[in-house]
């Protein structure tokens, strides 16, 4: 046995590839010496810009020897039949035995050697490796991400020929670009990495993650400063290095004028550099850089370089900031009516226009109200800035609506603002500075700013009323208007982010505990919609839209609800209720119907239930005649329980008491259960027979009162 | 003490020279970037061998600021190097090119970072990297894989300076308009900044773009002509007159973004016919 190295080395890798190209390598590696049998320890794949790596432990000299018997066809069968099978397994006819009138052929297959393996292994690995984008280059046929230079494939001390394309394999390879730009022999898996790191390359991406991560926070320390740490950057650092020295630079620091936002994404996305902070917590005129040199001049000449792009790039982000103060938000907003939201609806500008009357609309409704009604845990807001006060509790609900309606009238004034056309991403961010800048009251400029939120996972979810509205009403707009048009996200398509705007908006109903009847919101969305639209067709289709989102968001309210541990089929239960569009209720009426069901009572009830629905499914059973007479008292007792239970459930729903509902179904476990045990409803007297299932359908029928329960699993 | 502007080119133009390129002039015409010349579009398709060295003044209308910004100009220029096929040692001799205009590379971080090229306008696009020194994006460098819509067989390796900001990298100057055109102390600023102004002036502001929209459509019927005539390069050369025409339009504002496709799709038809004109061709010199 022997450790087995292949490198393949080419021009630089683009350092997002780089992590998948890993998992593909080995996995391609297992798959193919699997399917030839070729036994194999531990495989260790490395990659760094320029080369992609496996090391693949305690590789068997060579396969095992097999026999295999192959049925064939049989020996009356037709000439064709046997010619086929011979050509299959290369065999004659004399070499076949016969049994029972059928054809066997004994398959003997040498083992084949390692190398011999290996070497069809790496070719196939270069043939068809899954890289998201390749290449040709030169005068050749072969694709690679970039143009392949050279291909080390060595098992122990001994090179695995193969010629991929006029490029054979070898011991040879190069060390760092520039610290040690000759060949340099490797002696195999074993001196591969320690021989590389002598040259100034340092294969394991993960050390070099370490580098970076430790070394950048480090040089701030050393600095003064503290990292704000980023572990995309770190990964990115060190797929773009293989000798990774982590630099200080600084900047003026009249550019801290410029929003934070701009200034990190500047230095992150332009120029893969870590922002630093100071002993308050601000942005320090400071970052770090990550070289691919240990420079002659220890780095200086690289740090001031580095300095000087930045600077050109913040004097470039200060001009459109400063341009974009000069105008004011209000005049920003008319040029959305010239950028298109959808060419089927419309135009940014009449977004603006549904979402400030939804907005408005749910102040009016107080389904947002000056103080929220119950909101989560404080000091889980959505900007850290913030204390747990709401900022707009006190105003009264005139005050609010006009608050609401300026804010997402304004909210989308900054796409058009030079600054997100430079950086898209810092959307609601510019237009929460311009805000703030032009003096708007400070809930209005948290609204625009917060308003996309919350917009992934772990995102923070907004709490303030004016926030709370602007943010709801956007999301519900744009998934009215876009199933208004059949625009619904479909398997794994979802281009307008629809269902990340459902579980947005789920978020911020139950978050704040939103008592929103979203019929009518979505019915308000799809008609504000209509009457901007020239065609009338939206309007007319409202009877079939808001049914079809009501059930894109169940979907999206278990999906999301999944976490918190709320078993989907018990929301379906109370959504098959029909007619429930007030999710905080419903979710309230699926906690007691879980903290029921997961009771002895609950779980009997429901043995019950399924039993009584069996009986009546297999009957095909309607309300009859039924005939009046001796019951035995097991009888009397359920009919006399589900009447007490039928008016107490209905009355806790009304109260929307849920726990008090699932109380009067758990008084019904008893009867049913003795009812079960002592009573025959398949008697010979039709009337009597009658009488029990008219019984069982109501005690089914009381249970479906408050939850479907033939929805429930178990 | 460190190159000059044209010192700087005439070392690329030495350096690249003595690799068998064709040190050629700039084309006599207007455009947005040295890979329009014809001596990149045009010879990177074809079976022949190519190598060619040229700088190349580049007009993006848009990107003037009336002489105002220290890193923007609406007139620059770009060296351009194409070799066909792309030799194995491209990067090498690349990196060859920085240490001659005095680029160490064990003192500057130099770095081949990602950055796939595309023009829809000319059908094009190829695999590479904006190169890196010290952070500062200093080259362009292309494998190109396809051109007015055709495959690139064999493969053209392209490799666009940025002048101006190499420049402004090895003399150490802030500001584009104090680099040092030669050594008898003239800067760029003593050529360049009225040209910048008055440019910015006319682009933003003067420019009859009624004209300019009548000219455009008079290089589309040219180009359609020349096409008609199995004429490749004049029809080229058209295609690059109805694209800068557009890039004017596009800087006076008077293109709607729902219309710039449309116009840009228009050049890309024109490119591409263009090319299929000039594959049909028969080549040699002996023709």
């Amino acid at each position: 046995m022997a450790d087995f190295l292949l490198e393949l080395l080419s021009e630089e890798i683009p350092a997002r590839m780089q992590a998948n190209a890993r998992n593909e390598l080995a996995r391609k590696f297992a798959e193919c010496t699997s399917e030839a049998g070729l036994k194999s320890g531990p495989i260790d794949v490395y990659s760094t810009p320029r080369r992609l790596a496996l090391i693949a432990r305690e590789v068997a000299e060579a396969t095992e020897a097999s026999r295999e018997e192959v049925k064939g066809p049989r020996a009356s069968a037709p000439p064709q039949a046997l010619e086929g099978f011979l050509r299959k397994t290369g065999l004659t006819k004399d070499q076949l035995a016969e049994r029972d009138g059928v054809y066997f052929a004994l398959i003997e297959r040498a083992g084949r050697p390692a190398s011999e393996i290996l070497s069809d292994t790496v070719r196939r690995i270069v043939a068809d490796f899954p890289w998201p984008k390749s290449m040709r280059w030169g005068d050749g046929d072969l694709r690679w991400v970039r143009p392949l230079h050279g291909i080390v494939a060595m098992l122990g001390e001994d090179i695995v020929p193969v010629e991929i394309a006029g490029t054979a394999s070898g011991a040879t390879t190069v060390g760092h670009r520039f610290h040690h730009p000759g060949d340099i022999t490797i002696g195999g898996a074993s001196d591969y990495v320690e021989k590389l790191r002598a040259c100034h390359v340092i294969v394991d991406q993960e050390e070099r993650e370490r580098i970076v991560r430790d070394g950048a926070a480090a040089a701030a320390k050393e600095a003064g400063l503290t990292l704000l740490a980023d572990e995309g950057l770190v990964v990115e650092n060190a797929g773009l290095t293989e000798w990774p020295v982590p630099l200080v630079g600084r900047f003026d620091p009249e550019f801290l004028d410029v929003p934070r936002e701009v200034i990190v994404l500047t230095m992150r996305t332009n120029q893969k550099y870590f922002a630093c902070t100071n002993d308050e917590g601000l942005l320090a005129p400071a970052f770090v850089c990550v070289a691919n040199i240990a420079a002659n001049d220890g780095g200086e000449a690289i740090a001031q370089g580095n300095a000087r792009v930045l600077a050109a790039r913040l004097a470039d982000a200060r001009f459109f900031w400063e341009q974009d103060l000069k105008i004011p938000l209000e005049e920003q907003a008319k040029k959305l009516s010239g950028i298109v939201f959808h060419e089927k609806l419309g135009t940014v500008a009449d977004k603006v226009e549904r979402v400030a009357k939804l907005a408005r609309w749910l102040v009016e409704q107080e389904v947002v109200t000056a103080s929220p009604r119950h909101s989560r845990e404080s000091g889980n807001s959505a900007s850290g800035k913030r204390t747990g006060t709401p900022a707009s509790a006190g105003v009264t609900k005139e005050e609010l609506a006009d608050q609401v309606e300026r804010a997402a009238r304004l909210a989308k004034a900054d796409l058009v603002t030079g600054m997100v056309g430079e950086f898209p991403e810092l959307q609601g961010v510019i237009g929460g500075y311009l805000a703030e800048a032009q003096g708007e009251a400070k809930a209005v400029a948290d609204a625009i700013r917060d308003h996309y939120k919350p917009v992934g996972q772990g995102d923070g979810v907004p709490t303030t009323s004016v926030t709370v509205a602007v943010a709801l009403a956007d999301k519900l707009d744009s998934i009215a208007v876009f199933f208004g048009v059949d625009l619904k996200p479909t398997g794994s398509k979802d281009p307008f982010a629809l269902r990340r705007a459902a579980i947005g908006s789920i978020e911020i109903i139950v978050a704040n505990g939103l008592r929103i009847p979203l019929t009518q919101a979505l019915r308000g969305s799809l008609a504000n919609h209509a009457g901007q639209s020239k065609d009338s067709s939206p309007a007319h289709r409202l009877d079939r839209t808001v049914p079809e989102i009501l059930a894109f968001f169940a979907d999206r309210l278990k999906v999301q609800q999944r976490e918190a541990g709320v078993r989907h089929d018990l929301i379906d239960a109370v959504f098959a209720l029909g007619g429930e569009d007030d999710l905080v209720r419903l979710l309230a009426r699926v906690k007691a119907l879980q903290n029921f069901v997961e009771t002895e009572d609950g779980t009997n009830l429901l043995v019950a239930y399924k039993r009584a629905a069996n009986i009546l499914k297999k009957e095909e059973w309607n309300p009859s005649d039924v005939k009046a007479g001796e019951a035995p008292p097991e009888e009397i007792l359920l009919n006399d329980s589900l009447i007490s239970a039928e008016n107490a459930a209905n009355e806790a729903i009304i109260k929307e008491d849920f726990s008090a509902a699932m109380a009067a179904l758990a008084s019904l476990r008893k009867p049913i259960d003795a009812f079960f045990d002592k009573v025959t409803v398949n008697v010979e007297d039709v009337g009597v027979r009658a009488r029990r299932l008219n019984l069982l359908m109501r005690f089914r029928d009381a249970v479906n009162r408050v939850a479907d329960f033939s929805r429930i699993e178990g | 003490m460190s190159l000059s502007f044209q010192d700087l080119i005439l070392t690329l133009h030495q350096y690249w020279g003595a690799q068998g390129c064709v040190i050629l002039q700039p084309y006599d015409m207007e455009m947005g970037a040295g890979t329009f010349h014809p001596a990149t579009v045009l010879r990177s398709l074809g079976p022949e061998p190519w190598r060619a060295a040229y700088v190349q003044p580049c007009r993006r209308p848009t990107d003037g600021r009336y002489g105002e910004n220290p890193n923007r100009l609406g007139h620059y220029y770009q060296y351009q190097v194409v070799l066909k096929p792309s030799p194995h040692d491209l990067q090498d001799l690349y990196l060859g090119s920085l240490r001659e205009i005095g680029i160490d590379p064990l003192k500057h971080d130099i770095r081949f970072v990602e950055d796939d090229w595309e023009s829809p306008t000319l059908g094009a696009w190829g695999l590479g990297w904006e190169v890196w020194c010290d952070g500062m994006e200093v080259t362009q460098f292309t494998y190109f894989q396809q051109v007015g819509g055709f495959e690139c067989k064999p493969v053209t390796g392209e490799l666009t300076y940025g002048l101006e900001r190499l420049a402004m990298y090895i003399q150490g100057v802030d500001d584009v308009f104090d680099l040092k055109f030669n050594d008898a102390g003239v800067t760029y600023g003593d050529v360049f900044l009225e040209n910048e102004r008055e440019a910015s002036e006319y682009n933003f502001e003067v420019a009859n773009t009624e004209r300019l929209f009548h000219s455009f459509r008079e290089a589309v019927a040219e180009c359609e002509l020349c096409i008609e005539r199995k004429l490749p390069i004049p029809a080229y050369e058209q295609a690059i007159k109805a694209s800068h025409m557009f890039n004017t339009l596009q800087a006076r504002g008077v293109i709607s973004v729902a219309e710039r496709q449309a116009y840009i799709g228009r050049v890309r038809d024109l490119s591409k016919a263009a090319c299929a004109a000039w594959l049909e061709k028969p080549k040699g010199s002996s023709a």
